[in-house]
């Protein structure tokens, strides 16, 4: 049985601070992507959300909060959370109810209004759990984790800081012609590296913002695709792995690893294993994608998901930057949308607002910022307490 | 005016020794594993069956995995001193755990004195206080010998 399933429709509220509720920027996003399928929203089957932690209780109930926003249509509904990877849990749900048939058409919608600055856990004493606990004992954040890797390869394969703003330079153009994003400015190296520092060796403009904005799909059988459109993109994979024990690498939200002391370490690393799960599965390997959209949470992480993806070995990274292969115009462009730098990060949103920019990419739609002749493209992003998100799409 | 309890800002995970803390983990009676902070159910290895996890005091000193800075005030629930000091964090492998665990560095040692390898032990340190209490949190210091011993 073929696993693919068609990406009939996409559409995004453009990321922003625009101080509204998440639920209009979804239904935004949703209504766009319906027309863009050429859908009704009557004639939906499922809507699988993705949920937003920090806009009460309608964020952790997001599915029937659009399906409501949207008017009850009487559709089943999901929702689903899984951090940044949030998207690709959404998206699963559709497809593995596409692929069961148990529905033709679903839409998956993830939307966010996010707070200024540091992501901070909800409010409330609470030891047991490891968000809380780092805030409050060691005053670590995001950044912190971003830090430690950044050092990690100027350590290991001698980047440097200009390395990473080299990655922020180019991420700014890609995205100068991007409706949706948020930040359509070039920057200079210089810009980079003037920025304060925020955590060694990361300046303010290596680390993405936080943002509002919202993005849909709408999501078929390849049957159902059939009879609306000719070649339609289709996604040939989702990966949504966890780790496999022992993780030796520090990962948010925690404060100690895994020990390794008595379990020998597994083949395969989990940042590694995300988007190896989704080549395995859509039969594809890194030599055939015509681009990736990496989460670049920060500069220095869009080199690492390079080599965690396949796209060069391990310590080749920079290399693969300075040499333009992950320009637009390049061998594999890398975040041709202009990633999270230009956007900022809506959470629920962001998994979905790449296959988005796939779909697009693949369509010959990308304006001012096509990969010439995309003919298959991977995304990979990681959510904190072990979520993997990678989807390949295909034409 | 009486002198404030030392009390730790969570209780259970480390010891408030003055002179030589210790983190607090558990370790799996089969398999050898451990875990920080301490967990008391089941172990996680998933090879493992077993149920019984002692209470274990962890190696005091590590090497740096890696190290970053904290230039912006964290956002509650941490308390942060005012006006606020920037500080460096380490992430310090401890060998015969086999695991890696964050810290603050001690002193207003910055990212400029610290080096992947380094050697570093556990030390105490004010986090923050109340009418009674001073609390504390743990921190890595870069040892005086500069050996990991």
């Amino acid at each position: 049985m073929s696993k693919d399933v068609a990406v009939l429709g996409v559409g995004m509220h453009p990321w922003g601070k625009w101080g509204q509720s998440f639920v209009g920027y979804g239904v935004k996003a949703a209504r766009d992507a319906l027309k863009d399928a050429g859908v009704e929203w009557k004639d939906i089957q499922l809507v699988a959300g993705g949920d937003t932690m920090r806009n009460g209780y309608p964020g952790y109930v997001a599915g029937a909060t659009f399906a409501q926003a949207l008017g009850w249509s009487g559709a089943k509904v999901s929702s689903s959370y899984g951090a940044c990877a949030t998207g690709a849990q959404a998206i699963g749900v559709a497809r593995a109810h596409i692929l069961a048939g148990l529905c033709e058409v679903a839409l998956v919608i993830g939307a966010d209004a996010a707070p200024k600055g540091f992501f901070a856990p909800t409010g409330g004493r609470r030891p047991e759990d490891p968000d809380w606990l780092r805030f409050h004992i060691q005053g670590i954040t995001n950044p912190t984790y971003f830090g430690l890797y950044a050092r990690r390869r100027m350590d290991a394969y001698g980047a440097t800081p200009q390395d990473f703003a080299a990655v922020k330079v180019k991420n700014s153009r890609h995205g100068l012609h991007n409706r949706n994003a948020r930040y359509r400015k070039e920057v200079a190296l210089e810009d980079v590296m003037s920025s304060v520092l925020v955590a060694d060796p990361l300046h303010l403009l290596d680390i993405c913002a936080t943002s509002d904005g919202a993005a849909a799909l709408v999501l078929s059988s390849m049957d159902f695709a059939r009879k609306h459109t000719t070649d339609p993109v289709k996604i040939a994979a989702v990966s949504t792995v966890t780790p496999v024990y022992p993780n030796d690498i520090i990962e948010m939200p925690n404060l100690a690893t895994d020990s390794k002391a008595g379990v020998g370490m597994p083949d395969v690393g989990f940042k590694e294993s995300i988007a190896h799960d989704a080549y395995e599965e859509a039969g594809l390997g890194p030599e055939d994608m015509s681009l990736a959209e990496v989460y670049d949470l920060s500069t220095a992480l869009e080199l690492d998901w390079y080599e965690q993806i396949g796209l060069c070995p391990p310590g080749d990274a920079e290399k693969l930057l300075r040499g333009g292969d992950t320009r637009l115009g390049g061998r594999v462009p890398g975040n041709p949308s202009g990633g999270l730098g230009c956007f900022g990060e809506a959470v629920p949103a962001q998994a979905i607002a790449q296959v988005c920019e796939l779909t697009w990419q693949l369509r010959g739609q990308a304006e001012g910022r096509q990969v010439a002749g995309a003919k298959a493209g991977i995304t990979v992003n990681q959510g904190l307490f072990g979520h993997g998100s990678s989807v390949i799409c295909t034409v | 005016m009486p002198d404030k309890t030392k009390t730790p800002a969570v209780e259970g995970l480390f010891t408030m020794d003055p002179r030589e803390p210790r983190l607090l983990g558990t370790r799996c009676r089969a398999c050898g594993t451990y875990f920080f902070p301490a967990e008391k159910t089941f172990c996680r290895n998933p090879a493992c069956d077993e149920a019984d996890l002692e209470e274990v005091p962890l190696s005091r000193t590590g090497k740096v995995w890696s190290y970053t800075s904290a230039n912006y005030k964290p956002p509650p629930p941490f308390v942060a001193k005012e006006p606020f000091e920037p500080f460096a964090i380490a992430a310090v492998e401890l060998e015969e755990e086999g695991i890696t665990i964050l810290g603050q560095v001690a002193d207003g040692i910055g990212v400029d004195a610290l080096n992947t390898g380094m050697p570093m032990e556990l030390v105490l340190r004010e986090l923050y206080e109340d009418d009674e209490h001073v609390y504390f949190t743990w921190n890595w210091k870069p040892t005086n010998d500069g050996s990991a011993a």
